[in-house]
């Protein structure tokens, strides 16, 4: 019999994605945890993993169609699997795994003179294996069967517990679960991409496919999802690299393929332009000095890039128009009455932009704070969802690495980013020409790359002046924060 | 401190001092919120200390008492006649409730919790004027409303000229020669009991076809066989339609409700005990002016976290609703405090048990066999007489049992039942299996102690698993 694989809720309440990839076909045969699908949310591109070993039957959507959860995506046929090991020497043990080995050793465990209990049993894990097919293991209308303690934890870690398949003895869902269900959905996905990568390299291998198709697939199946409205659907294909010296491949990471759609989108939707300017810090470090013992005491860091925030601002306020959204369909620009400010951190990873909330309301201690606590939780991966929606306008800062300039990508749907270079000391000429003379000046250049749909060369350099004349002078930027 | 009518400006202010309102309180500052409490009474512990649960289970346990001085003559133990001394019975129900009270005011000084006496109305999402020997206007950052509950009269009946309400009957001012507790819940039979063990004659009439409608009828029968000794009358399907005072006491009319053919006689009786129901005392706080909704029967509307559609301001107890339990205001207090102190924090209880202080005594908690029927929810049922406990058979109690109600496909607990002696402790494990999922074999292998009456509950798991030992 055919069982149906629906679309469960990928976390986060969402309700519908975009099938970005599909990774089988009608007759394929799939196991446990193989990645099936692609999809994006709007919040972000999740792999779906099969539920079950077996064969598709039926693959039930199209690319780029959008789907709704609960929405069936293909049909397969269950291989039967536990109980029956030696029959299938590879797929054997994680078949029995899918449905469940607690239930399954329980029975086995038990004594043999319990008969009734045992049949009880029995129709329990069949209950159970049925229940695993799906990824939700609770119906809407009963509790799920979790502690008040583990209740508690779900709320903090912000999970829905109707989607934890429980690990706990009659199916209950332990803390554990839940922790691991706050975390997994990237480590899950990550492993799984790693085994699908190895097992391509495999197969290419095994059956002597030509070097050339498999860059093809592969190349076309990593392709960034390209946004509507653009012209080129799929880049053109890779040549045989092979042919001029070896080469080596290793799949992108979640965070890296992340970033090139991501950032592919953007720069096909935003018609970008770079606006740059150099502001003098001089009083503004001089400050900064004085006061970051004082900040450290209260355990944060008083660092340039608090202060450069503040003054983004500053001029965000003055000049609302940087920190919306255009609203393409609409024909509307949405404007933002809240500054949630992103700010990019190199992570081993790759790049990732966690969102400071409400920077206008914070003090430079309260920022001072927040802000290392909120970059050393990113760079141990501990970011979650939350951390990283909701921002209206981003700050980059490579300058503590080198550089005099560069061009940010404006991180969509935001419109503009702010960049900052390498501040440097720098001799700068004061006075006028008749009298003048050489002064040490710290300086710091700054970019601001925009969204030219949303505003003018002309509004980024009043944007620009803000933004400079604030930190030029320490006292306006205390008077504004 | 000293209040003049000087503004006060608090973090949390929470209106009421019963269960909900300082267990909100007193959790609001162990957060390290800056709380005051706002208490209409000059002491604390509203309706459960000063005038329900408190005093009515002290005095129910001289009803026991009584009660177990009579049964132990045909167990070769004869008493007197029992002399009762009205004065010293209500002041040791007094210290009673002094001690706990006082116990209370310690704990908001422990915690730097200020307490202001007098009434509190709203003039706004963000400010309260109390109105008591001085004015305070208080504003605020986050209010819980915690104001409780009151007894309701019944038309043409009003409380008062020799009709009491379960505060007057509390009091204990008399015992009558004769008493009508009209209302079959638990405060009318708890009250019933405990005038009948002092030597009133009571009749009871309650409107619907059973005493203790909530609750599953099986769990009622042995009470309702006891107050067929108990009690002089038990009147069902039964209103009251008039009442006149006579030179004998009231004189009381009867009117059938119900599939009842004739109404009871009329009777007169020397007090009449209203005990039908309890409402909101959501009234003249200004509610309006804050922006808090309520239902159509009055009480505050919340959501899981007890936010009522004013932002800032939350409500717990009586007041938001039914079942009106102390320890469920308890538990919304808690959490109402947690979700002022911005933590994710919400009311998800599956389990809120009651409890009738009745002899025997009746709890259950969960699902009841009744709302399963209602429901049209398929459930397993299995219980355990307690003539098969040791422990009951050697306390002379063997009249009562245990029962659970179970999912039939995963055996999940989905409410308990019990009744008999120590129901009260017993009901707890209840709870705590529908708190955290467990199924009747994790009741069946905990190990209970032998013999104790705590013991019916494992057994009455291990008729789900069809092998009960004393079965």
């Amino acid at each position: 019999m055919a069982k149906e694989f629906r679309l469960q809720d990928p976390g986060e309440g969402v309700h519908e994605a975009e099938i970005v990839e599909i990774d089988v076909a009608a007759g394929d045969q799939v196991e446990d945890g193989d990645v099936v699908f692609v999809v994006e949310t709007d919040k972000a591109a999740v792999e779906i993993p099969a539920p079950f070993t077996g064969t598709v039957e039926e693959v039930r959507v199209e690319e780029d169609e959008l789907v709704e959860v609960g929405d069936v995506l293909l049909t397969y046929t269950e291989e039967k699997a536990g109980g029956k090991e030696g029959e299938q020497p590879t797929g054997g043990e994680e078949g029995a795994e899918a449905e469940g080995p607690e239930e399954r050793e329980g029975e086995e465990e038990r004594g043999e003179d319990e008969e009734e209990a045992r049949e009880e049993e029995e129709e329990e894990g069949e209950e159970e294996e049925r229940k695993a097919g799906r990824a939700a293991a609770v119906p809407d209308d009963t509790p799920v069967p979790a502690s008040p303690a583990t209740r508690r934890l779900a709320r903090e870690l912000d999970v829905d517990l109707r989607q934890v398949p429980g690990s706990g003895p009659e199916g209950r869902v332990t803390s554990a679960d839940v922790r691991d269900f706050a975390q997994e959905g990237p480590a899950e996905a990550e492993e799984a991409e790693e085994e699908a990568a190895v097992r391509k390299e495999e197969e290419g291998e095994r059956e002597g496919a030509p070097e050339e198709t498999r860059a093809r697939e592969e190349t076309g199946e990593e392709a960034p999802a390209l946004p509507f409205r653009t012209l080129v659907k799929k880049p053109p294909t890779l040549p045989d690299f092979s042919r001029w010296g070896p080469v080596r491949r290793e799949p992108l990471r979640r965070i890296r393929r992340s970033v090139a759609r991501r950032m592919t989108m953007a720069w096909w939707e935003v018609p970008h332009v770079t606006h740059q300017e150099v502001a003098d810090i001089t009083k503004l470090e001089r400050f900064r000095k004085e006061h970051e013992g004082a900040v450290e005491e209260g355990g944060g860091q008083l660092t340039l890039t608090v202060l450069v925030l503040k003054a983004a601002v500053a001029s965000l306020k003055e000049h609302p128009r940087f920190n919306a959204s255009l609203d393409v369909d609409a024909e509307e620009l949405v404007l933002k009455d809240y500054y949630n400010l992103g700010l990019a951190v190199d992570t081993p990873e790759g790049l990732v932009v966690p969102v400071i909330r409400d920077v206008d309301g914070k003090s430079l201690a309260e920022l001072s704070r927040e802000i290392p606590r909120l970059v050393s939780r990113v760079r141990e991966g501990e970011a979650t969802q939350e951390d990283l929606q909701g921002g209206t306008f981003t700050l980059t800062n490579p300058g503590p690495l080198g550089g005099t300039s560069f061009t940010p990508i404006v991180r969509h749907p935001e419109v503009a980013i702010l960049g900052m270079a390498a501040a440097r000391m720098e001799p700068v000429m004061v006075g006028d020409l008749v009298e003048w003379e050489i002064e040490a000046r710290l300086r710091l250049p700054l970019v601001l790359a925009f969204d030219h749909r949303v505003n003018d060369g002309a509004d980024a350099a009043r944007f620009m002046n803000t933004v400079v004349e604030t930190l030029n002078d320490i006292d306006s930027l205390l008077l504004k924060i | 401190m000293v209040m003049g009518d000087v503004p006060l400006d608090t973090e949390v202010v929470v209106v009421g001092a019963g269960p909900g309102g300082y267990a909100a309180a007193f959790h609001a500052a162990d957060l390290g919120l800056e709380v005051t409490l706002v208490s209409e009474e000059e002491r604390l512990g509203g309706t459960c200390l000063l005038r329900g649960c408190i005093p009515s289970k002290t005095l129910l346990s001289l009803a026991d008492l009584l009660h177990s001085a009579r049964e132990a003559a045909a167990k070769g133990i004869r008493f007197g006649e029992p002399e009762l001394d009205l004065e010293q019975i209500r002041d040791w129900k007094g210290k009673a409730v002094d001690r706990l009270t006082g116990g209370l005011d310690r704990l908001a000084e422990d915690r730097s919790v200020r307490v202001v006496r007098g009434r509190a109305r709203f003039a706004g999402p963000r400010e309260l004027h109390v109105h008591g020997e001085e004015e305070v206007e208080v504003t605020f950052e986050h209010a819980i409303l915690a104001v409780g509950s009151r007894p309701v009269p019944l038309p043409p009946m009003e409380f008062g000229e020799g009709v009491w309400s379960s505060a007057d009957a509390l009091e204990l001012p008399e015992i009558p020669d004769s008493l009508l507790v009209v209302g079959g819940g638990y405060v009318g039979l708890e009250l019933g009991c405990v005038y009948a063990s002092l030597g009133s004659q009571v009749t009871l009439a309650e409107m619907e076809d059973r005493l203790l409608p909530a609750a599953d009828s099986d769990l009622v029968k042995p009470l309702a066989q006891r107050t067929e000794d108990l009690f002089q009358a038990v009147h069902l399907e039964a209103s009251v339609e008039g009442m006149e005072e006579t030179e004998e006491g009231l004189r009381v009319s009867f009117a059938t409700a119900g599939g009842r053919d004739e109404p009871p006689e009329d009777g007169t009786f020397r007090r009449v005990l209203l005990a039908v129901g309890r409402k909101p005392d959501t009234r003249e706080l200004g509610l309006d002016d804050a922006g808090v909704e309520l239902d159509e029967d009055g009480f505050v509307v919340v959501d899981a976290e007890r936010r009522t559609t004013a932002d800032t301001i939350l409500a717990v107890g009586d007041a938001t609703g039914e079942p009106l339990l102390a320890h469920k205001a308890i538990q919304e207090g808690r959490v109402a405090a947690e979700v002022v102190a911005g933590e994710p924090a919400a009311f998800d209880a599956r389990a809120v048990p009651a409890v009738v202080y009745t002899d025997p005594e009746i709890a259950w908690c969960g699902l009841t066999e009744r709302e399963a029927e209602e429901e049209g929810r398929e459930v397993r049922v299995v219980r355990f007489p307690w003539q098969a406990s040791g422990r009951a058979v050697s306390m002379g109690e063997g009249e009562g049992f245990t029962k659970l109600i179970l999912d039939p496909d995963t055996e999940r607990v989905l409410g308990m039942g019990v009744t008999g002696p120590q129901a009260e402790a017993l009901i707890a494990e209840g709870a705590l299996a529908m708190e955290m999922g467990a199924v009747a074999r994790d009741l069946a292998f905990t190990i209970h102690p032998h013999p104790t009456l705590s013991e019916t509950v494992q057994e009455a798991a291990e008729q789900a698993l069809d092998r009960a030992t004393h079965v």
